[in-house]
């Protein structure tokens, strides 16, 4: 098992997330031109939205480099780290990164990048002071497996779908307080048309939520598998085990940590707060470190 | 008109056939130029290596005039890494090499000046790195060639494989039976 094979699935996904957002998209559209005679708002609203994450996707390196104020390395001032990487991604078969260091001294890191050419690893200082280097070689291997696994490209397109489904049912909500779908009262009796609406309303309540509590299951499985394939780089799973409980055990915060963006960090920038109630992992963006830890331990290599 | 039926589902199953035939007989090529790729990985390395050579035994000649053979052995252990026609060969004479370069670093130990030399420790370096690099060349190397060789060894695909000629790639330099096993994940 190489990258390779995790790369061509991760492809095919997000071709079936592509796949999935346009039937869905059509089909609300036809819906919606059901119901109303003027269909513009709604067409004006998906092209905007898509609009919107395909110029994040584009620039989300840059944006998200500029929001936690990383300066670039070069060979000379980090020549260790520069090895370390290097060596990876001739391992994993991968361009060259570009490397930003984070003036943080909560050890964490990121990668980011539309894909393997563009490629961005970003680390804390922290990070660099409080790992050995066998643990860095299995955080960076983290990072790296997320450039090689393409998990840019499927979680991007999974944030333009879950933005069109909140979309969709905040219209719809605006919709049935203000009246729009009023045409529906005058025919059937009340009680068909009261079911409705309530059926509706859940509905589109709830539908974001789901749509926003499966993008976090997949940030969280990306998570375990950036982990697995990290341990099939280094052949070391030790080394991330290590490196995790140190991270999970420093209480260091993060001055530039951020909703945003707390979905690409190593683990949640946001410490602290450590219970692991049945709702919190439900929101998490992280699986629970020592959760990630016995996985790792379960790898045989 | 149980005629047409027939003749439907007869077209529909060659296609069907044919529409496999093509992917699987692609993704063994593609597989194969990942192996070939990953191999040439390990000889833009391996060159680095041979490049880095003649400057050591340079810097070491002055120092180390009692024991000349040293640095000989790795002069020849190089030029007969370079020679090497085939994978197994050239598989013993880098290993050779690493062990000649070995012995001559441990050697140059015994020699203060030498080791105060800033040319010597940036080429001690690089060397180091250039192993490192090898190594990891490599084993991107041998997974390309275990999941093709999976390929080309299993049901259905082995049909295909044995048909147009795939063949099963060598590996380069397993230190340990382990690394030939894939590794194994529990999800």
């Amino acid at each position: 098992m190489t990258l390779y094979t995790q790369k061509s699935s991760n492809i095919r996904k997000t071709w079936l997330f592509f796949g999935l957002f346009l039937i869905i998209v059509i089909g609300i559209g036809w819906a919606f031109s059901r119901i109303y005679a003027n269909p513009s708002i709604l067409y004006f609203a998906v092209i905007f939205s898509v609009l919107m994450n395909v110029i994040a996707y584009w620039y989300s390196d840059k944006i998200v480099l500029k929001m936690a104020r990383a300066i670039p390395v070069e060979h000379k001032n980090a020549p260790e780290l520069y090895h370390i990487v290097e060596n990876l991604s001739i391992a994993a078969g991968l361009p060259m990164p570009k490397i930003y260091l984070i003036r943080e001294k909560q050890p964490n890191a990121f990668a980011t990048g539309r894909n393997p050419k563009h490629a961005v690893v970003a680390v804390t200082e922290g990070l660099l002071e409080k790992l050995d280097r066998s643990e860095l070689e299995g955080v960076l291997a983290h990072e790296l497996s997320h450039v090689g696994n393409r998990d840019m490209l499927l979680s991007t397109v999974i944030v333009v779908l879950v933005g069109f489904v909140s979309i969709i049912s905040d219209m719809f909500l605006r919709s049935a307080f203000w009246g729009g779908l009023g045409r529906r009262d005058d025919r059937e009796d009340g009680q068909t048309g009261a079911i409705l609406m309530i059926v509706g309303i859940a509905l589109s309540i709830l539908a974001p939520i789901a749509a926003m509590l499966i993008q976090l299951a997949i940030s969280r499985k990306r998570e375990f598998l950036a982990d697995t394939s990290s341990a099939l780089l280094t052949r070391y799973p030790e080394g991330l085990a290590s490196a995790l409980k140190k991270i999970s055990s420093d209480a260091t915060p993060m001055r530039a940590a951020n909703n945003t963006t707390a979905h690409l960090w190593l683990d949640d920038p946001f410490k602290g707060r450590k219970k692991t109630s049945w709702l919190r992992k439900l929101f998490a963006t992280h699986p629970p470190i020592e959760e990630r830890i016995k996985r790792l331990r379960e790898i045989s290599v | 008109m149980p005629n047409l039926n027939l003749t439907n589902i007869l077209v529909a199953v060659v296609i069907v056939i044919a529409l496999w035939l093509v992917l699987t007989f692609n993704g063994l090529i593609r597989q194969r130029y990942h192996v070939k790729e990953a191999w040439s990985d390990i000889d833009v390395q391996l060159k680095r290596r041979y490049d880095l050579i003649p400057n050591l035994v340079e810097t070491v000649k002055g120092y180390m005039t009692h024991e000349k053979t040293v640095f000989e052995k790795v002069t020849e252990a190089r030029t007969k890494a370079m020679g090497a026609n085939t994978k197994e060969e050239k598989l013993g004479a880098e290993n050779i090499l690493s062990g000649t370069l070995k012995t001559l670093f441990a050697v140059s130990e015994n020699y203060p000046d030498l080791k105060a030399n800033a040319n010597f420790l940036d080429l001690q370096r690089e060397l180091a790195d250039t192993e490192n690099k090898i190594q990891a060349s490599r084993r991107f190397y041998n997974g390309n060639v275990m999941d093709y060789n999976t390929k080309v060894a299993t049901f259905p695909t082995n049909l295909i494989a044995g048909t147009f000629g795939f063949k099963k790639e060598e590996f380069f330099g397993l230190e340990t039976e382990a690394e030939r096993e894939p590794i194994q994940v529990k999800f």
